[in-house]
């Protein structure tokens, strides 16, 4: 009883604010007011946002991609660590123990035409114009990968851990060499982890702001950066609240549909 | 002999799990490895399949040495206790597992041939989560045999299923090993179990093999105490074993070496009965008598056997 009063309180009625913002007209000053209005869900369509979601949806896929990658044979290092197991997974939460804004203030740090990678390669005599690193989506890719990574091992982690050994034991007695075993027996049985791992990753990276704020500049506007201009410059909240709707959706609508696949293969 | 072990040793941290064991199994046979839990007897096992390296000795298998191969090149195959089924895959999916390189035509025949003799052909798009325990069994079987291993490893496959469907089970396993011609080597706890199956029997105790021959002998003719009491009952009376099946009980003095004593309780166990004599000289004896012999508790009783049935050990 008391959880459902605090999702409700702390889910369902913000939800139910912004849902209802969605559907009202913009104030003169920002702020909503009537009437009652669709048009800021007909002008989602509109091609002139198409490119933001598009790009949107690009940098969040290859972000999951990316961390799935990177994060699987983490996660095995990390089932397979023996003793320093505990040891090792401390050291993949440690980033939480600092603030994301100064990590990827140390980013840009390390990512400008000034910063520590363009200093050492001029001063090794490897370039003489520094690299444009930061301030574009790779720089903005490079930081959903890193903030979300630790997101993406740990699922796959805990779904290692549980795997019965006995089973890849039975697959090397039936013939299959340790690769065989992995791409046979291992992955297979880590579907449900590495759809957990996408979906946290895939979804707030959709919705990302303060990444792709700070390291991508004013040339990639994602969907966050959208509502967050909205609520503020632009003062159209109820178009702002429509996109956040509609990112919600997709989101919800992603997350049904991995938990679908799960159960199938299980 | 298709497998041989050879001063087989294996040593962990802390502990000697095998120790100096040596055994020679001849094609075709139900070999079984019988022993009390933490006799060594998985270890063996493991160490035959490839899944621990031998700190000693040599394993050799139809005549070449595998002790230093890895499990898939080894052609042995396992028959897990947990039953080992992929869980993603299908009846089907798990059988034939192991024939991804072998070419399709005879595969698929094979396959057929192995689910229709363990009667699972009709159930081979079941997933293992929809299969009973002995269904799962029938499983593990075949996509291990499908294999033709040169011999069948069977890791205590009968203790995760119920009484009842034990007895059927191991009925079925004996049958198939007559009609395959695969080597079993078969591991359990189960003496019962071990002296109907085998046709040999290699008794473990301690990382040790105690004694290792038919069933008949080591019943028969145990060579140490531990064997003795392990297969079967047996009473010891000053210091010299007798089985309850030879302890004869009558109400009257028999001849010259006959005991007195007085029945404590009668266990009724349906084809016959067991007496817990108390002897006038202090031991506790169990006998075994027809179940439609009347003695009863509290009756003074005359007990003796014949001397040719007592088993002696050297002190």
């Amino acid at each position: 009883m008391p959880a459902a009063i605090l999702m409700l309180l702390t889910i369902a009625v913000p939800a139910a604010i912004v849902g209802i913002y969605s559907i009202l007209s913009r104030g003169a000053y920002g702020g909503v007011e009537l009437p009652w209005t669709s048009e800021n869900y007909t002008r989602l369509i509109d091609p002139l946002y198409g490119g933001i979601f598009l790009r949107s949806f690009a940098l969040a896929a290859a972000a999951t991609a990316l961390c799935i990658l990177l994060g699987f044979p983490l996660a095995l290092f990390l089932a397979r660590s023996g003793a320093r197991k505990n040891l090792y997974l401390s050291l993949v939460i440690l980033p939480f123990w600092t603030s994301f804004l100064i990590r990827l203030y140390a980013w840009m740090f390390l990512l400008r035409d000034t910063g520590l990678i363009n200093s050492a390669l001029q001063s090794l005599g490897l370039i003489r114009q520094p690299l444009p690193l930061l301030y574009n989506n790779g720089a903005v890719l490079v930081g959903l990968v890193y903030g979300f990574l630790p997101f993406a091992v740990l699922p796959i982690y805990a779904t290692l851990e549980r795997l019965d050994q006995s089973l890849l034991e039975a697959a090397a007695d039936l013939g299959a060499r340790p690769m065989a075993v992995l791409t046979r027996v291992t992955l297979p049985l880590c579907a449900p982890g590495m759809g957990a791992a996408a979906i946290l990753v895939f979804v707030p990276s959709l919705g990302t702001y303060i990444t792709s704020d700070l390291l991508g500049g004013s040339k990639t506007i994602l969907i966050g950066n959208l509502v967050q201009n909205q609520f503020t410059t632009a003062r159209d909240w109820p178009f702002g609240a429509a996109v956040s709707i509609g990112l919600m959706i997709v989101a919800l609508l992603l997350m049904f549909a991995v938990r679908r696949r799960g159960e199938e293969l299980l | 002999m298709i497998l041989e072990l050879r001063g087989l040793s294996k040593q962990f941290a802390a502990h000697r799990a095998v120790h100096d064991v040596s055994l020679s199994i001849e094609r075709g046979a139900f070999f079984s490895l019988l022993g009390p839990s933490g006799c060594g007897k998985t270890t063996t096992l493991r160490l035959i399949a490839g899944f621990e390296t031998p700190s000693a000795g040599e394993i050799w298998l139809n005549g070449k040495r595998i002790d230093a191969l890895p499990p898939f090149r080894r052609n042995v195959n396992t028959v897990f206790q947990s039953y080992a089924l992929f869980p993603h895959l299908t009846v089907l999916g798990n059988v034939e597992f192991g024939l991804r390189h072998t070419p399709s035509a005879d595969a698929a025949l094979r396959v057929r041939q192995v689910l229709e003799q363990v009667q699972m052909w009709d159930k081979q798009s079941r997933r293992p989560s929809e299969l009973s325990g002995g269904e799962r069994q029938r499983v593990a079987l075949a996509r291990a045999l499908v294999l033709a291993p040169d011999v069948l490893l069977l890791d205590e496959p009968l203790s995760a299923l119920d009484p009842q469907l034990r007895k059927q089970v191991r009925a079925e396993l004996k049958a198939l090993q007559r009609q395959t011609g695969v080597t079993f080597l078969f591991i359990t706890h189960d003496q019962e179990e071990a002296l109907a199956l085998s046709d040999r029997i290699a008794v473990m105790r301690g990382g040790e093999i105690e004694q290792s021959g038919t069933p008949q002998e080591l019943y028969r003719t145990p060579r140490t105490r531990f064997v003795a009491s392990f297969l079967g009952e047996i009473n010891w009376v000053d210091g010299v074993g007798i089985r309850p099946e030879c302890v004869w009980v009558a109400r009257a003095p028999g001849p010259d070496g006959s005991r007195p004593g007085r029945i404590a309780h009668t266990t009724f166990l349906g084809p016959y009965r067991h007496l817990a004599i108390q002897l006038e000289s202090g031991e506790v004896v169990t006998a075994q008598t027809a179940a439609a012999a009347t003695f009863h508790a509290a009756e003074n009783v005359q007990v003796s056997w014949d001397p040719a049935d007592e088993l002696r050990f050297p002190a």
